[in-house]
């Protein structure tokens, strides 16, 4: 705990993981993780099915025990005093778990007096307003739609204010309505200084919430902000459109050292560099001088699946971890 | 133990809205306290009774009925062979609540959200004990008052009454009753977070009233005779065994393989 302290006035984390891991049996569900998320974060952890997010989450809960390394929620090293770390945070689980034949209302006071909310009313109120599930406050959850239910569980983590919330695939199998609404939510979360630790295999929605990504699948791939991370992986390519392409016009590109690659694609050259804004004059005045009839240029946008693909297909069991010291 | 309180409420609150549970916890009570009425009516209505002196009787019906005389030791001595009924009814009626409790909340996904509050296992299970003990005993208690009230009306003399208030039947459905209840449901609840179908928590909890039924049939057949000094000794062994079944119930419980390995 005072270890914790230390680190978290110096360094300002809420979440930190060293070198978690879970196993059950031969299984490795989780290896080897190394994150740190400050406060007011919100952090998408990203990953196939079986990947290991839900077990993440479990663990950073204290629902589970880790088979090694340590971690530190809110300030709350797990495996110590996991009921006072479970008072800290909320959690959306996969499922909405909610008592069909109780009212949305019933279901909220249940769980706020479990958390040992203080004006149990007034809080249940608040986040039936919010969500906009006042007026089917005395309604059984049996009698809600998908959407509805998603968000009285999102009420039901935030009933208690945890200064970390735990997010497991909060937009699934929403309609796209229902998936809007949820996710204007969430950012209004993160407005509020909540730290969100948000589990998604929906990538658009990570790339548009979150301040950074993790690409996991039992270990951690990458991690970065989305438009970093497109970078990282991909650096930024620019499409020079031509009127016509010769030959000679890859070779010309091709020669500044500072082009990371080119490839032709009808008659267009793509090219992939570091920091267009200052290179490209140098190429379009080549390419200009070459005899090049440039009809447009534009920078291709990458889009966060591609990096998720393209990471998931290239991961190798023995590379290094990001976030790991030394890597 | 605030939250136990809670989880209490909440199943209140589930149990009492679903009407099959409800005939489960009525029904039982209401046959079980019909038959001795009924033996008390029939008894009472047959006049060759009356002239039955203690000489008459079997000795095992004079070992029991000690200063009541002919008719009213027979029918003391037949109805007492069902008082253990009201042993058996705090004993029954939880089972299918308490069996449920854990593989329900489970199956239904609910369980996961609220192991993820700061609820304590001694609470969570502590709780889901109480909310199916209290309703048991207390539908136990009134049907026993029932009961008197009926025997009031049909036993021939009111020292049959008195017999049947006595300190071995209030001992026995006032302390020995919620004693075994608690047993029931404590072995329910533990075999429901250990198994993970609810028809095979519900049939390996109904084992427990087997030894109550050896009870029963050994008190029929003479082979037992139930007195205050043995009711004592059960009441004393029962909370020990409580004791002992609630600290285990809470060792067997894992959040951890409850919530990773049933599917």
């Amino acid at each position: 705990m005072g270890g914790y302290s230390r680190f978290e006035s110096k360094r300002g984390s809420m979440i930190r993981i060293e070198g978690l891991s879970k196993r059950f049996g031969q299984t490795v569900a989780v290896e080897n993780l190394w994150l740190e998320i400050a406060p007011g974060e919100l952090f998408g952890f990203l990953g196939p099915n079986g990947a290991g997010k839900t077990t993440t989450i479990r663990l950073l809960t204290g629902l589970i025990s880790p088979s090694s390394g340590r971690a530190w929620v809110a300030g709350h090293p797990l495996g110590e005093d996991d009921t006072e770390l479970r008072r800290q945070v909320g959690i959306l689980t996969e499922a909405p778990g909610l008592y069909d034949t109780l009212s949305a209302e019933r279901n909220l006071a249940f769980f706020a007096e479990l958390y040992g909310v203080a004006d149990i009313a007034g809080q249940v109120e608040r986040y039936l307003r919010l969500l906009g599930l006042w007026n089917r406050r005395s309604e059984p959850t049996a009698t809600f739609s998908r959407g509805m239910r998603q968000k009285l569980a999102i009420a039901r983590a935030l009933l208690h204010e945890p200064r970390v919330l735990f997010l497991d695939e909060p937009t699934t199998g929403l309609d796209p309505e229902a998936a809007h609404l949820v996710r204007d939510f969430v950012e209004g979360l993160k407005g509020e200084g909540r730290t969100i630790f948000i589990c998604t295999h929906n990538l658009d929605e990570a790339d548009r919430l979150c301040d950074r990504v993790g690409v996991f699948n039992t270990r951690l791939l990458a991690l970065d902000a989305p438009a970093a991370l497109r970078r990282q992986v991909f650096g930024r390519t620019v499409v020079f459109h031509l009127a016509q392409l010769e030959p000679a016009y890859r070779e010309t590109v091709a020669a500044f050292p500072f082009v990371k690659s080119v490839e032709t694609v009808d008659s267009k050259l793509v090219v992939t560099l570091d920091d267009p804004e200052s290179e490209n004059p140098a190429l379009i005045t080549a390419l200009v001088e070459a005899g090049a009839r440039l009809q447009f240029v534009g920078e291709l946008r990458r889009s966060l699946e591609d990096v998720y693909l393209h990471l998931l297909n290239q991961a190798d069991p023995g590379g290094s971890r990001p976030g790991e010291p030394g890597s | 133990m605030r939250r136990a309180w809670t989880i209490v409420r909440k199943e209140w609150a589930e149990i009492f809205k679903n009407r099959f549970v409800l005939f489960t916890v009525a029904f039982l009570p209401m046959l079980l306290t019909a038959i001795p009425l009924a033996i008390l009516y029939v008894t009472g209505s047959q006049s060759d009774l009356g002239g039955l002196i203690a000489d008459d009787l079997p000795r095992n019906f004079s070992q029991i009925c000690e200063e009541l005389d002919g008719a009213a030791c027979a029918q003391y001595f037949l109805v007492s062979q069902f008082l253990l009924l009201f042993m058996l009814m705090p004993l029954a009626i939880p089972i299918t609540i308490a069996s449920y409790s854990i593989i329900g909340e489970k199956t239904r996904r609910t369980l996961e959200p609220v192991l993820a509050t700061p609820i304590t296992t001694v609470e969570l299970l502590a709780g889901k004990a109480a909310a199916a003990v209290i309703p048991a005993v207390l539908v136990t208690w009134i049907a026993f008052g029932v009961f008197l009230l009926g025997s009031a009306l049909l036993a021939v003399e009111p020292a049959v009454l008195s017999r049947l208030t006595d300190p071995l039947w209030l001992t026995a459905v006032l302390v020995v009753g919620p004693l075994l209840a608690l047993a029931a449901v404590s072995v329910a609840v533990m075999v429901s977070s250990r198994s993970s179908d609810p028809r095979v928590a519900e049939q390996l909890s109904m084992l427990v009233i087997l030894p109550l039924l050896a009870l029963f049939f050994g008190q029929i057949s003479g082979l037992i005779l139930l007195n205050q000094k043995l009711i004592l000794w059960m009441a004393l062994v029962l909370s020990v065994i409580d004791a002992g079944l609630l600290a285990f119930s809470v060792q067997l419980f894992e959040r951890e393989t409850i919530l990773t390995r049933w599917k």
